[in-house]
């Protein structure tokens, strides 16, 4: 924002000044993610910079709370790190196995939203879609609604999933859903949808009908022309809308500590159980791990994004 | 027919000189409206057929849980369900019958056949959750009616512990005697009922909840309004520089929007603890002493600063992507023809903003109302909102009816405000990034 040449010495003052509160607030945002990463190579038990760290010495700095995140839970941490040490790490460490876990549940969590999601967006971009408003009112309602509300509700349902049937004179009893990968998968894929809906659907406001009119005039057979046509063109919102559904089933905490059982630690949750218990910098080294894993999504979704306004010619290239 | 699609095509086709012929048919011979109106029939039927398995998958794994915590609200048959007689007692005889040897026959033998069934502790704690310490009042009445008790009821239940006898007692154990009662949003709104049967407010040692949706609709509001203050500049910076300058800039404001709640959450308790990374510098620069490290976590203040940075990304995208649409030669004129700065930005840019400003405000305290993680973690006692209250009474007193009926109440406020969002902003709006 230029400042135009009949500002007078107060704006040029005022000009300035909003100039530092925005560096200030851009602070605010970043600084909080960005300094727990050198934190996360502190070598002693504190949060803190210590001065052999800030005189940036490199006996300052050490891995031993990244370690301890592959050695929390081994049978035997301190062998030497050979083939067995690694089948070791790889089969009982806590956090290696909460993130299988959270992997698992975040690709088929992804999955189920992200192919309902985009048949539902198509769909809803229809100009002919009945009660338009109100479906995609109780489709978002998932992102709205308190997770802690959702998750209640879940609880509830886990508990006896064929109650609802007794409503119905069916008779009411079957298994349970709380404590089952599937249960934690549904939860995941509930949340998740509303995000691939947004997405999804704001790809397909620019889209061009003639294109797939132009394709079925053409000859092409309904499949054909959504493969080869829609399908291309859409790639970029559907993608960006399944990493936004994989993030908030790799984020989510609530819903697991309600209706998974101990079989289904996450990492989210083998963190608040860290938070929770006594904080040790080993959580920090967690997060240093998912900021950079949010940094690499964030580029991602923004190469998409370029690449998505690029196909539907909203901006050039 | 044809007529009908267009009233003017008679005056058209008499202009031109064409008799109006035989009604429009396509080239199979069907009326062309009866056509139309089937094709569009079989489109919408495709659009909804595409949207359809979501629905069916929400309504599964959405709606009917809410529905179902909904009905445990006001359904609670704890009581009901194991104290059969006692609770066809109280059905038959009104409010105020003094208790008789019928009644007292009928609770011993609900006892004895309870603690065969070893229902006797769900009982107890469906009574608890009215009356504190009665718990262990039925379990060991249990105990002893199990081999069962001889007639008088009344003196042999009186000769276990003195309390039966206590009208309070028998007041609860009718208000349970029901399975559907509205009695938990009573309590979730800190009233209960008297012996009377009168609503009367909760004493007020257990008055929290009102306390605890005042205090969450006013650091929601807080937050909503910290947000506006923090995001505003920032957004009308990103809106009015360059865009290859703003893209690079936006990282600052997507990035914590990409990066794990938890983490967030986290570096705000390393950042603002006593021995952390704030009180620190404070010290270093010797604004405060070493013993005066401020407590900046574990009360309000920590879920406020943590909450406004956690949301501040939901405020600046929508007033960002409402900013940028605004014709920097409104303000220019309004310069031209005399304004200050002051009053051009006042009278002629900030109204144009109030959509953006709608939107961030609604979405920021929407979610705000319903935070639980970050209050959970970095707010002590004091910070606590409602929800936390909520997963209290899921996690640690089991008290699964109170939890259902103040979700209940949350859910109906967030919906409203869900409601006023669909109206002034449209879901359709909704922008991630």
């Amino acid at each position: 924002m230029a400042l135009p040449k009949y500002a007078s010495p107060l704006e040029k003052i005022w000009h300035y000044a909003y100039l530092v509160i925005c560096a200030l607030i851009f602070f605010f945002l970043i600084a909080p993610i960005v300094v727990i990463i050198p934190l996360s190579f502190n070598p002693t038990n504190s949060f803190t910079f210590s001065p052999a760290m800030l005189s940036l010495d490199p006996d300052g700095y050490s891995l031993r709370w990244y370690d301890r995140l592959l050695t929390l839970g081994m049978s035997n941490g301190g062998a030497p790190r050979d083939a067995s040490w690694w089948a070791d790490a790889w089969n009982n460490s806590r956090w290696v196995n909460a993130a299988k876990n959270s992997i698992i549940i975040g690709v088929f969590s992804t999955i189920v939203a992200t192919v309902l999601g985009t048949l539902a967006a198509l769909g809803l971009s229809r100009p002919e879609m009945p009660f338009r408003r109100v479906i995609m009112a109780v489709l978002i309602s998932p992102m709205i609604v308190p997770i802690i509300i959702t998750a209640t509700g879940l609880f509830f349902f886990y508990s006896n999933p064929c109650e609802p049937l007794g409503w119905f004179g069916f008779s009411g009893e079957c298994g349970r859903l709380t404590s089952t990968y599937l249960g934690v998968v549904l939860a995941h894929a509930t949340l998740g949808i509303p995000f691939v809906i947004i997405t999804v659907t704001a790809t397909l406001v620019g889209f061009d009908h003639s294109l797939s009119r132009a394709a079925a005039s053409l000859g092409a057979n309904p499949r054909t022309t959504f493969f080869r046509v829609t399908m291309p063109l859409i790639m970029p919102g559907v993608i960006s809308g399944a990493l936004f559904a994989f993030v908030t089933s790799f984020d989510e905490v609530v819903a697991v500590l309600l209706i998974a059982g101990p079989e289904q630690q996450t990492i989210p949750r083998q963190m608040w159980n860290g938070i929770r218990e006594q904080i040790s910098p080993s959580i920090l080294a967690v997060a240093t791990l998912l900021v950079i894993f949010s940094i690499a999504l964030l580029t991602t979704v923004e190469l998409l994004r370029r690449r998505s306004e690029r196909l539907r010619g909203l901006s050039p290239g | 027919m044809s007529q009908a699609l267009d009233p003017h095509a008679a005056t058209v086709a008499k202009a031109a000189g064409v008799e109006p012929g035989p009604r429009l048919t396509t080239a199979d011979g069907r009326p062309l409206t009866r056509a139309l109106a089937r094709s569009s029939r079989k489109a919408r039927r495709r659009a909804f057929l595409l949207v359809l398995p979501l629905l069916l998958f929400i309504l599964i794994t959405f709606v009917v849980p809410i529905g179902q915590m909904l009905q445990r609200s006001v359904k609670n048959d704890g009581f009901s369900a194991n104290m059969p007689q006692i609770s066809a007692w109280f059905a038959e005889n009104p409010r105020g019958t003094e208790p008789d040897e019928a009644a007292w026959a009928a609770l011993a033998a609900d006892l004895q056949q309870a603690a065969r069934d070893r229902t006797i502790g769900i009982v107890g704690t469906r009574i608890n959750y009215d009356m504190a310490g009665t718990r262990s009042l039925f379990t060991s009445a249990g105990r002893q009616a199990r081999n069962g008790l001889e007639p008088p009821y009344r003196d042999a239940i009186l000769d276990i512990d003195a309390r039966w006898e206590s009208p309070a007692l028998w007041s609860i154990m009718r208000e349970a005697s029901s399975a559907y009662t509205a009695n938990f949003y009573l309590a979730a709104l800190d009233r209960t009922r008297n012996t009377q049967g009168d609503i009367v407010m909760a004493p007020s040692e257990r008055q929290v909840y009102i306390m605890l949706f005042q205090r969450t609709f006013v650091m929601s509001a807080v937050i909503t309004f910290m947000t506006f203050l923090l995001g505003f500049p920032v957004a009308h910076l990103l809106a009015t520089l360059p865009l290859r300058k703003s893209n690079l800039l936006m990282i600052f404001v997507l990035l914590p929007f990409w990066t794990s709640l938890l983490v967030r959450t986290t570096s705000w308790m390393v950042l603002l603890q006593q021995q952390g990374v704030i009180n620190d510098i404070l010290v270093w620069l010797g604004i405060i002493g070493t013993g005066q490290r401020l407590q900046m976590i574990y009360n309000q203040t920590g879920t406020i600063i943590a909450m406004t940075h956690i949301l501040l990304p939901f405020m600046i995208l929508p007033l960002y992507s409402v900013m940028r649409t605004i014709n920097p030669s409104y303000v220019r004129a309004a310069r031209s023809l005399g304004a200050t700065s002051w009053t051009a930005f006042r009278r002629i840019y900030f109204p144009q903003t109030l959509p953006g400003l709608g939107a961030g405000a609604l979405l920021v305290f929407i979610l705000a109302v319903g935070y639980y993680i970050t209050p959970a973690l970095v707010g002590g006692s004091s910070g606590q909102l409602i929800s936390n209250m909520i997963a209290m009474h899921m996690m640690q007193t089991l008290n699964w009816s109170m939890a259902a009926a103040l979700a209940a109440l949350l859910l109906a406020s967030v919906l409203l405000l869900y409601w006023v969002y669909d109206r002034l902003v449209g879901i359709d709006n909704l922008k991630l990034g």
